[in-house]
């Protein structure tokens, strides 16, 4: 059992989500609420990640942020640590590549608020962002918490992008996977096996949980009523 | 840009503290990453070691750590990727190639300090799971047999097209006439390790294999093996080579390969050693 690797990656979900889920939430709303010019472009570009293989995402990040790129450069002078073969290009790659996994379930949430709730809220006198954190958020809870759930579980799953851009470099990008990976590599199947045990048995878990706290929350707050 | 001006309205109106306490915020969590990432001690410098000699380079890491004190962070893998990855400024110090073609690629791109040394020489064993029909022989006479009688369904090999040790298990199969016959039969792996996990999964009836990977115990527990004489095709010559960002303890782990104890070891693991003496500098 590679516990730094299970650690790194765990770590890795943990950023991703912190970073990840308030974009999100913005989106989603955006998403839920506007129309403008272009929308169903930006969806698709949103949804781009959920059909892209992730070797092919890896392979862009990689050449997009490479020493040998713009922004690789850019990054290098200004903080003298380079993205990629690094925690933080996992951290940018997981933001990317979870993107859908964490815009989707809040923006269909958002769209399930009635235009009624917030009209009375605003005649009310609430300010917008009294609007926002008082009636809006706490019905497209269960939305957040299933968005939260998808991108840690995937990010702690996460193969082919940490593959191509991370080098796997312990304690720094050798993530679970990749451990796992190793494992079958150097034919050490019984750790194979226990680290695919320990990711299976999360998943189930943390899907089973959201699944019953979505329904608890939904049935309160009315979520499903519309 | 549409999008961009919808989001600086937005949060405008959300209240511009609010917007500059999220910027600070996401700030403070970025530098935390670099902060906490840099922590990883730098030196322990990071190696590249192509997947077939892992067993022989962590056991080698491990004397190393013992006689100097120092470690080395390992990283297994295909070399081609290692090639693509170091290209694009992957932080290696040293890369353990399975073969030359791939120190001779960084060399010429400039991305090593000199065309580097071998360290070892490949050698590859004919393999096959416990229960396979495959007799084993050095000649292939009992894989040629088992074709003749129809029975080979599946045989694993590394993939030709980019895995040194699969382009010199085709080699063999050529200078024996079968490879007509095993072409449409073949598994391949994507590296010379996972063509070893294939042979002995037992799903396959066997296949070419490195022979540093068919000692393992944890291969001679699924499977059988026979070494392959050498003469059947062109030797894998293995060959390191240093980064310019080389540190010291890179240089003396670069170094410790080439020791006798460290030699002894990669002949414990079937390599041949090199014989002639290579330049290490330009």
């Amino acid at each position: 059992m590679d516990w730094q690797a299970l650690w790194l990656s765990v770590k890795l979900s943990c950023f991703t989500v912190i970073l990840l889920i308030p974009l999100s939430i913005f989106v989603g709303r955006e998403l839920a609420y506007r129309q403008f010019k272009g929308k169903s472009w930006l969806e698709a570009l949103i949804m781009v990640p959920l059909v892209l293989p992730p070797t092919v995402i890896g392979y862009y990040l990689l050449v997009g942020l490479g020493n040998q790129s713009i922004i690789g450069q850019w990054v290098e002078q200004l903080t003298g640590q380079q993205l990629v073969f690094h925690f933080s290009g996992l951290v940018i790659a997981s933001i990317i590549v979870n993107i859908p996994f964490a815009v989707q379930p809040i923006q269909r949430a958002f769209e399930t608020i009635p235009i009624d709730i917030r009209d009375a809220a605003a005649c009310c006198g609430m300010s917008r962002l009294r609007i926002f954190f008082r009636v809006e958020l706490p019905m497209v809870w269960p939305g957040v918490l299933t968005a939260v759930v998808l991108c840690f579980s995937h990010v702690l799953g996460e193969f082919g992008v940490v593959l191509m851009l991370g080098g796997n470099i312990a304690g720094e990008t050798k993530t679970i996977s990749i451990s796992i990976y190793d494992s079958v590599q150097a034919f050490d199947f019984d750790s194979a096996g226990m680290m695919s045990l320990v990711l299976l048995v999360f998943a189930v878990s943390a899907l089973a949980l959201t699944t019953s706290m979505s329904r608890r929350l939904g049935g309160h707050h009315g979520a499903s009523q519309r | 840009m549409y999008f961009i001006n919808t989001m600086i309205h937005f949060f405008n109106r959300l209240s511009l503290k609010f917007y500059t306490g999220g910027i600070s915020a996401l700030l403070a969590i970025i530098s935390l990453i670099g902060f906490s990432s840099a922590s990883i001690a730098s030196d322990t410098p990071a190696i590249a070691a192509a997947a077939n000699i892992q067993f022989a380079v962590a056991e080698i890491a491990t004397r190393f750590q013992q006689q100097t004190g120092l470690s080395v962070r390992l990283s297994y893998g295909s070399s081609g990727n290692f090639v693509t990855q170091i290209k694009h400024g992957a932080p290696f110090e040293l890369m353990l190639s399975a073969d030359e073609d791939y120190i001779d690629i960084l060399h010429q791109a400039g991305l090593t300090q000199n065309k580097g040394i071998i360290y070892a020489i490949g050698r590859l064993a004919l393999a096959a799971p416990k229960s396979s029909p495959l007799i084993l022989d050095p000649e292939l006479v009992g894989l040629t047999q088992l074709i003749n009688d129809g029975k080979l369904s599946r045989f694993a090999i590394a993939n030709p097209d980019h895995a040194p040790y699969g382009e010199r298990a085709r080699e063999v199969l050529k200078a024996k006439g079968l490879w007509d016959a095993v072409q449409p039969k073949l598994i391949l792996g994507e590296n010379a390790s996972q063509a070893a996990q294939f042979t002995i999964s037992g799903s396959t009836q066997g296949g070419i294999v490195p022979l540093s990977l068919a000692l393992t115990p944890e291969f001679i527990k699924r499977g059988n093996y026979v070494v392959i004489p050498d003469a059947l095709y062109q030797p894998i010559n293995q060959r390191m080579a240093l980064m310019p960002n080389a540190s010291e303890t890179a240089e003396r782990f670069y170094q410790y390969m080439q020791s006798p104890d460290a030699q002894e070891v990669l002949s414990q693991f079937g390599f041949n050693l090199p014989v002639h003496v290579v330049s290490k500098v330009d």
